[in-house]
Order: structure tokens, then sequence, then C-alpha cells
């Protein structure tokens, strides 16, 4: 079945983890407004990745992680002519140019280098491919996804533990009562001073970040602050509906019914729910 | 007259109001308007208050279907309808990852309120470019125990199939606690 959405929803690092997790085989083929990247993944592994217009040659990867000087370059380039990639590695080797290891580290470090770069990406679409492969000629390599992954969750930790803190723009902020910080020494910046001077709990979070111009994150981030710094808290907005009729809606009442009863009355539940 | 409850909750536009419809032997009691955020038109109408569905049990006991609802800014009556509730299915819509992060927000706000058994039902799941249910279970990071159910809420076998495996859910909860 599909794996595609766009990286403004399912972030790259969740992506990259639920390849690591499942061991997945095959290539994430990121599209943004510039360039399409490929990323072959074998067993969950990095094992390869081609930016659209870059060349992604061995000869050029080498040049690119500074294993070869310009002139040597330009003066093998001119002498590959239609070699593969697999051939060229070899001829290097036994020549004794490079070791196998460090061809390897080179292909390694240009791979998690694309890798990163997408992470730049935040509103682009994605597919994996299960069946599409690097050409034959190309050599593979197998880097563990975790470091890849715990850096780009560092990047992501701050923004997502603002929207755990504060999921809804929808709450109001009040002044607190008896304030955690001495407010005569607070220093606020210029956007947390328009921010303040719209705490009312009749105004929800989104209206005082239209107000005073702020987009979702940076409000966030403010009324985190001003909350930990104890000057505020989270409300309800005071127009909210009344709701409180709501509130004696049938439940179970778990805690004195008798164990025995509980389950009599949920398997008379299940027998008549499998005869609808 | 006993009465139950559960609750069928999920992001927007997820199948909640299909899912309980599929099942209900009433009409549902449905709180839907028409939508008038151009970024939540993804269909014309939604629900903003809840979704109200009945099953008769037997003459001495009813249960009850609550549908949250989806919009975000709906979202202080959740704590109001998840009082009392035997147990909750949080409803995704397989084919929009777009929504997974809201879902799994969702699924631990309920939880918080109320640390009842619950199922993922993976709804859409008849369309190609749904997600398998494996891939759904690590985006929204869901713990083994954890049962997601593949659902087509328009089809009343497969929401059936989603309410059987939540009340097998509070059954295995209730032999745990007795333990």
């Amino acid at each position: 079945m599909a794996l595609k959405g766009n990286l403004r929803d399912f972030t790259l690092a969740q992506l990259l983890n639920l390849i690591n997790l499942a061991h997945k085989t095959g290539t994430l083929v990121v599209e943004s407004p510039n360039e399409s990247v490929w990323v072959f993944f074998r067993g969950g592994k990095l094992a390869y990745a081609q930016t659209g217009h870059e060349d992604g040659s061995l000869i050029n990867i080498l040049h690119r992680t500074n294993r070869l000087t310009t002139a040597q370059y330009r003066g093998i380039r001119a002498r590959i002519n239609g070699m593969s990639d697999k051939e060229l590695g070899l001829l290097l080797i036994n020549a004794n140019y490079f070791t196998q290891q460090e061809i390897l580290t080179s292909l390694q470090s240009y791979f998690i280098d694309t890798v990163r770069r997408l992470f730049t990406l935040i509103n682009s679409p994605f597919h994996f491919e299960s069946d599409l492969f690097p050409p034959e000629d190309k050599i593979t390599v197998r880097v563990n996804l975790e470091n890849i992954i715990l850096e780009s969750s560092r990047q992501m930790r701050e923004r997502e533990q603002l929207y755990d803190e504060i999921p809804s723009l929808e709450m109001a902020l009040k002044f607190a009562d008896r304030p955690n910080t001495n407010i005569h020494t607070l220093t606020l910046s210029s956007a947390e001073w328009r921010v303040v001077n719209l705490i009312n709990p009749k105004n929800t979070i989104r209206q005082i970040a239209l107000a005073s111009n702020l987009n979702d994150l940076d409000i966030r981030r403010i009324a985190y602050g001003l909350i930990q710094a104890g000057l505020v808290e989270l409300t309800k907005p005071e127009d909210s509906p009344n709701l409180s009729l709501l509130r004696g809606r049938p439940g179970l009442p778990m805690t004195t019914t008798q164990k025995s009863e509980r389950v009599s009355l949920i398997n008379r539940i299940i027998k008549r729910i499998r005869s609808l | 007259m006993q009465s139950v409850k559960m609750v069928v909750t999920g992001p927007f536009n997820a199948g909640k109001t299909e899912f309980i419809r599929a099942v209900s032997e009433i009409d549902v009691v449905s709180t839907e308007r028409r939508i008038s955020s151009q970024a939540e038109r993804v269909k014309d109408s939604t629900t903003v208050a809840m979704d109200f569905g009945r099953i008769s049990i037997d003459d001495e006991l009813v249960l009850y279907l609550f549908g949250t609802p989806g919009q975000k800014r709906f979202d202080f009556m959740w704590e109001i309808l998840s009082e009392g509730m035997l147990g909750f299915v949080v409803i995704v819509d397989s084919t929009r990852p777009e929504t997974f992060r809201e879902a799994r927000s969702i699924l631990e706000t309920f939880h918080a309120y109320a640390p009842t058994p619950y199922v993922v039902a993976a709804n859409k799941q008849d369309r190609e470019d749904a997600w398998d249910l494996e891939d759904l279970r690590i985006a929204l990071r869901l713990n083994p125990h954890v049962k997601i159910v593949n659902c087509t809420a328009t089809r009343k076998e497969s929401v059936k199939n989603v309410l059987l495996e939540l009340l097998y859910s509070i059954l295995a909860e209730m032999d745990l606690i007795a333990l």
C-alpha cells in the first residue's frame, strides 16, 4: 500500500524512524520546487542518495568531499571514459590511491549530507517506492539511521514541546492570581509586551497572535515563556458555550459495580453487537 | 434502564459521523453545520457539538455512541464527552498523513481525561492510497499492545468489528485489574 504524504504533515524524522523500524527497502522520493531527491534504503539502512541536479558519480563525490584536488579530479575524469562507479572504485583501490574504507566513508558522508539537506524542506511531497532501486553500477553503503534521526529530532524538539504544552490556540490566557515571579524585575521583549497587553480571558491565544502579527510557533513560544515564568495561566475562553448540562450524560459506575456484573454487561453488549 | 456510552473520536473528516451512522438504530442526532473555514473545506459540513447514536442492548441496557467534534476549536467538548465512558475509538483517516499528529494528540488527550481502554480504527483502508496498519502504528507511536483495526466506516460489519475489538479490550483490562 501507499506510503506517501507531505513533509509538512509527516516529518522527515518520523519518516526515517518508520523506515528504520519497519526495516524497509526501497527509495524515498522527495519532491521540492527546485529538485527531486532520491534516497535508497536497504533493510532500514541508508544505502544511496541522489539529488536531481547534482552529479552523483563517484569521481564527483570524491572531489566534493575533498578527497581529490581539482587537478586530480580533472586528470582522472579525462581518463575514465564510460567507466562505472564500481569499476572506478576498484581501479582507485588497486592503484593505491584510496583504500576501500576511504571510498565508502566519502560516499557515506555525501549520502548523509544529502539526507540532512532534506531537513530544510518543510513543505514537500514524498512517496516511498518499494520497487525502485539505485542503478546497478553505483556503490551502495549501509548507514544506521539512528544518529540522523536523533539529530533531526533535536531540531524539532522545541517545536513539538511547544505544541504539546499549548496544543490549542483556542485557549485563553489570564494573569496568575499570585505570580511566581517578581514582576518588578521582569524583562520582556517588545513582542512579549504586545502579547501581555492583549492578555484577557476573553481573547483566545489565536486572536492575540493575529493582533500581534505573530505566527503559531512564536505565539506559543511567548505564551509558554510567560506560563513558565508563572506570570500567566491557561484558561478556557470566557465566552465558551456553557455545556454543563451535558455533564449529566450516562456513564458506567465502574468503581461501584461488581466485577462479575461488569463482565456480564460487556458480554451482553458483545452479544448484541455481533447480532446487529 | 441502564445506559453506558462509548466515545468515537478522531481528527476532522476522519469518518466519525459515518462510523456511528453505520451501527446506530436511530438516525444519528447530528449537530453538523456548514464549514466556514476555507482551510477545513474538505467537506461541506462538520460536527460542531457531537454526534449521538444509540444501540439497544436489551430491555434494560442501552449503549450510546458519542462522536466528538473533529475541529480543534471544539476540543473543550472532549472532557465532558469522556466522562463515564466505557472506552473510546480513535478514528484515523489512513489516507491523510497530515492528520496523524492530531490523531496522536487527541488520543493522548482522551486517555488523560479517562484512562479507559481504546482502539484505533484505521479508516478508509479500502482506498488505494491508504497507509499500511503497521506503518500507521509507527506513525502514531502506538504501543504494541494497542489494537489498530482495519476499518471502513461506511460498512456496518467493519464498524461492528471495531466495536467488538474495543469490547474485548475492555474485558481483557477487567481481567488484568482482577489480577
